[in-house]
């Protein structure tokens, strides 16, 4: 049992709202992608969720149970994010050895076996360690802690392709052996497409799209042709955004029309990316 | 075996077709074992259940029969049957679109013709 329920969930920080009243239900054994601009709010819920940040109002349940200062609770779920939790003069041994002190499941040999592939030397100190290896640290905790649910807040900043490759086989691999809940937040958009079930995006601290991925990438869709012919096309639904290039125009479709294309005009499927950011534009 | 991420076919789909593909080249025989949604899901780095959509299709379609405890393998006659089906999709997926070109850049029929034996000729 792994589900979260967020409720009507406020942030306020001051005069800045970061959180607007957010509900939102994260089904068990799922992969997610939380996806948001700079600053929409992807931390701070994430940091909700694990009772790090208070909300100044709504609560969030995991399995039916508030987190608000619940340990039994809160040792179901391990949220990787920027803050370091741990201090800087440790090793990185030393680190794997205190996880397993709050998450008695870990999985210390293939915490080993992941450092090895990596590349990374476990007698290292935490502040000797680059961008990408502090990334790969916290990484490797976050697969061999062997939580129900793993919140990862931009897992793959720093590291470079080969290394982002490795990190979602692996993060595959675990998860069709052993399926838990997984909240990825990213903004390498297309690299984490194909791997999240559902899709969810926060705009200006809402949550404005929540659907499966299968049902996002099939309602998105992009009409090219002669600007005339697409724009009497496209009327009447709704349009994200358009470009136009010499005459021609491409127009961004949330939901596909039901008539067949004019000739000369062509429907082909957007991106996930382009979808973003034509719905987080505004 | 790639799954060639276009936005346009959705990833099971490809799935689907990349395993049909096996099998039509002979790289994948008759009543051997496929590969498993984990192996698929792993190389392709797609969602385990993206890869069960796609597994689940070509069980649906006799292609892939389940042996119990061992995994997917490969039905009898499964090649004749993608074969056939294929062949069904040939003139709109690939004939179609050629014809749709072919008249924007105003080729004539027997020119048409003329390439389509140029091509074909051994």
């Amino acid at each position: 049992m792994s589900r979260i329920e967020v409720k009507n969930v406020t942030k306020k920080y001051g005069a800045v709202t970061a959180l607007d009243d957010v509900s939102v239900t994260i089904e068990e054994n799922k992969i997610y992608g939380l996806l948001g601009r700079n600053g929409a709010g992807k931390s701070t819920l994430l940091n909700i969720i694990t009772n790090r940040v208070f909300p100044t109002s709504g609560e969030v349940l995991i399995d039916g149970e508030p987190v608000l200062e619940n340990d039994k609770v809160l040792g179901k779920v391990y949220c990787m994010s920027e803050q370091p939790l741990y201090p800087e003069s440790m090793r990185v041994k030393e680190v794997f050895k205190w996880t397993q002190e709050f998450y008695p499941d870990m999985d210390m040999d293939y915490a080993l076996a992941l450092a090895d592939k990596f590349a990374l030397s476990t007698r290292k100190r935490l502040k000797t360690l680059s961008t990408g290896y502090t990334s790969i640290y916290k990484i490797i905790v976050a697969l061999a802690c062997n939580a129900p649910v793993l919140l990862l807040d931009e897992p793959v900043l720093g590291l470079d392709a080969n290394f982002r490759d490795v990190f979602y086989r692996e993060l595959i691999a675990r998860y069709s052996e052993q399926p838990r809940t997984v909240v990825i937040s990213t903004h390498l958009i297309e690299e984490a497409a194909d791997v999240v079930e559902h899709v969810l995006i926060i705009n200006n601290g809402r949550i404005i799209l929540d659907d499966s991925t299968q049902n996002v990438l099939a309602a998105g869709c992009t009409v090219t042709g002669p600007a005339a012919l697409v724009d009497e096309y496209v009327a009447g639904y709704r349009v994200l955004g358009s470009d136009t290039l010499g005459g021609i125009k491409s127009v961004y479709l949330l939901g596909l029309p039901d008539a067949p294309a004019p000739a000369g005009v062509e429907i082909s499927g957007m991106k996930l990316q382009s979808l973003f950011i034509h719905l987080t534009n505004a | 075996m790639q799954v060639d991420l276009s936005a346009d076919v959705p990833i099971f789909l490809q799935v689907a077709e990349m395993i049909e593909n096996a099998v039509l080249s002979g790289a994948l025989k008759e009543d051997e074992q496929a590969p498993s949604t984990t192996e698929i899901s792993v190389r392709c780095k797609i969602n385990p259940a993206t890869a069960l959509k796609g597994i689940t299709r070509l069980v649906d379609e006799g292609v892939l029969y389940k042996k119990r405890g061992l995994g997917m393998y490969v039905a009898k006659g499964a090649r004749q049957k993608i074969l056939e089906k294929r062949q069904q999709q040939f003139y709109e997926k690939y004939m179609q679109p050629l014809l749709q070109e072919a008249k924007k850049l105003e080729l004539s029929y027997e020119q048409l013709v003329e390439m389509l034996r140029r091509g074909y000729a051994p």
